[in-house]
């Protein structure tokens, strides 16, 4: 159906790296959201306020102002940082760290709201019944709530899935050879651009549909355990 | 931080500001009027009007806003029989392009949003409607429509605040919105820090102001959601 000139292999290069970036940025938000939730939940009024502030600004700007932030300003930083230290010749900073951390810091704070919601939404008298045999609160988060919140927080985190791979796309700006980077590429070779972005458009499709599928699947396996109604 | 580059550029900003309130506030508009009456189809019970809607749908939410930007911006560009019609002149804009693009994303994704909220309706009120003998049209206008539009206000807030942070990605096309200026300024001055933390300052204050507009609107829309104050005075029943 399409006519790839040749392309295919480059594109689909691109597509390894864009679900790579997907994967990683994941990984990170995942983590910096769990904190974020325990640090929210904790009786520490500044933990309190510091997660509190973490969200809200990510919130309020846009992930490309963020990245070109992030990706353009950590290179000042880094060679004034390094500079200081004596050391003289330029240090570019690498496009990948840069998109990765850019994603995964704000899809944490996503993540932050989804978790904090799904630790709340834990039967309180499960967590007391942890405390009444003798359990830390190490051991009750990682036996008591940590299993009973995947549950809660699965259809959140699935959006943030879909949300954040459609994200990805952004590194291609700031030079990361993704798949719509590459398809960029091949469309300025062959002038055939609509054909190259559609490609990149269906890729995103199969990508969000095998998504949505697998989601439903996990959905269904941690609420084995509830009644339906 | 060199505060003066960006005093002595405030002008590339505010051109930027205008861009980006025009870009945004005109597709949220246009999209706004088509999502309606789509949402409309898309749930109705004829496959005919259902399909291409869940299609249109299936397509603008599962593709990133960039690259539906690319397709109508570069794409169109290469069939011939758009370069020859009179519609060329327009996607040759990259204003327009982008226009068209943010347009009908949101409108894929408020549809959506109205569809659930129109679901949502309570049975009891259409019945309601139905034995008063309102007509289909008037069921929609009057009952159907109005509380619809009030259960979709919390999630559409969601997608006006989505819509401005996308609307940053005109800049990649050389728009000159919010974003686009904080880029000029720093390949002018080399300044990122002083450059897109303005341009985050900006975005920030604009989404808190729409955020504070929102809730004075749902304030109003959800009065009657609020609960009553006990100072009420309470009718006695008549001895």
């Amino acid at each position: 159906m399409f006519n790839l000139h040749g392309y295919g292999p480059s594109i689909l290069e691109g597509t390894i790296l864009s679900l790579e970036v997907s994967l990683i940025s994941l990984a990170i938000s995942t983590l910096l959201g769990i904190a974020g939730a325990l640090a929210k939940l904790s009786g520490s009024r500044s933990l309190k306020f510091a997660s509190q502030l973490y969200t809200t600004i990510i919130r309020g700007i846009p992930d490309l102002v963020l990245m070109l932030l992030v990706f353009f300003g950590g290179q000042v930083f880094i060679n004034q940082i390094a500079s200081r230290f004596g050391y003289d010749s330029y240090i570019d900073v690498n496009p990948f760290i840069a998109g990765v951390s850019t994603i995964g810091f704000i899809f944490g704070a996503y993540m932050t709201e989804t978790f904090r919601g799904a630790i709340l939404a834990v039967n309180r008298g499960q967590i007391e019944a942890g405390s009444a045999y003798g359990m830390s609160r190490t051991l009750i988060f990682r036996r008591i709530t940590l299993p009973q919140m995947v549950r809660h927080a699965l259809p959140g985190f699935g959006n943030n899935w879909l949300v954040l791979i459609k994200t990805t796309a952004l590194v291609s700006i700031i030079g990361l050879d993704d798949m719509v980077r590459k398809a960029g590429l091949a469309a300025g070779a062959t002038r055939k651009p609509f054909t190259f972005y559609l490609v990149v458009a269906i890729n995103y499709l199969i990508i969000t549909s095998v998504s949505v599928y697998l989601l439903k699947y996990l959905e269904r396996r941690y609420s084995v355990g509830v009644r339906e109604i | 931080m060199d505060i003066s580059i960006i005093l002595d550029n405030s002008s590339v900003y505010l051109e930027g500001l205008k861009n980006t309130i025009l870009l945004v506030s005109v597709s949220l508009f246009i999209g706004l009027m088509f999502a309606v009456p789509l949402a409309i189809l898309r749930n109705s019970d004829n496959p005919f009007y259902q399909m291409p809607v869940r299609a249109f749908i299936y397509f603008f939410r599962g593709t990133p806003l960039l690259v539906q930007m690319f397709l109508v911006y570069y794409g169109f560009g290469q069939f011939d029989f758009i370069k020859e019609s009179f519609l060329w002149p327009l996607f040759k804009e990259a204003y327009f392009c982008a226009l068209l693009a943010f347009t009908l994303n949101t409108c894929a994704y408020t549809t959506e949003i109205f569809r659930g909220a129109i679901k949502a309706t309570p049975h009891g009120e259409i019945e309601a409607a139905m034995a008063s003998g309102m007509s289909r049209a008037l069921m929609l206008r009057r009952i159907i429509l109005p509380s619809a539009f009030r259960r979709a206000l919390p999630a559409y807030s969601n997608e006006i605040i989505f819509m401005l942070h996308g609307s940053s990605l005109a800049s990649v096309i050389t728009i000159i919105d919010i974003t686009g200026a904080a880029r000029i300024i720093n390949s002018r001055y080399y300044s990122p820090y002083e450059a897109f933390l303005t341009a985050a300052l900006l975005y920030m204050s604009l989404t808190f102001i729409l955020v504070f507009l929102i809730k004075r609107l749902e304030n109003r829309w959800f009065a009657h959601l609020q609960p009553q104050s006990e100072s009420r005075p309470v009718i006695e029943a008549p001895p």
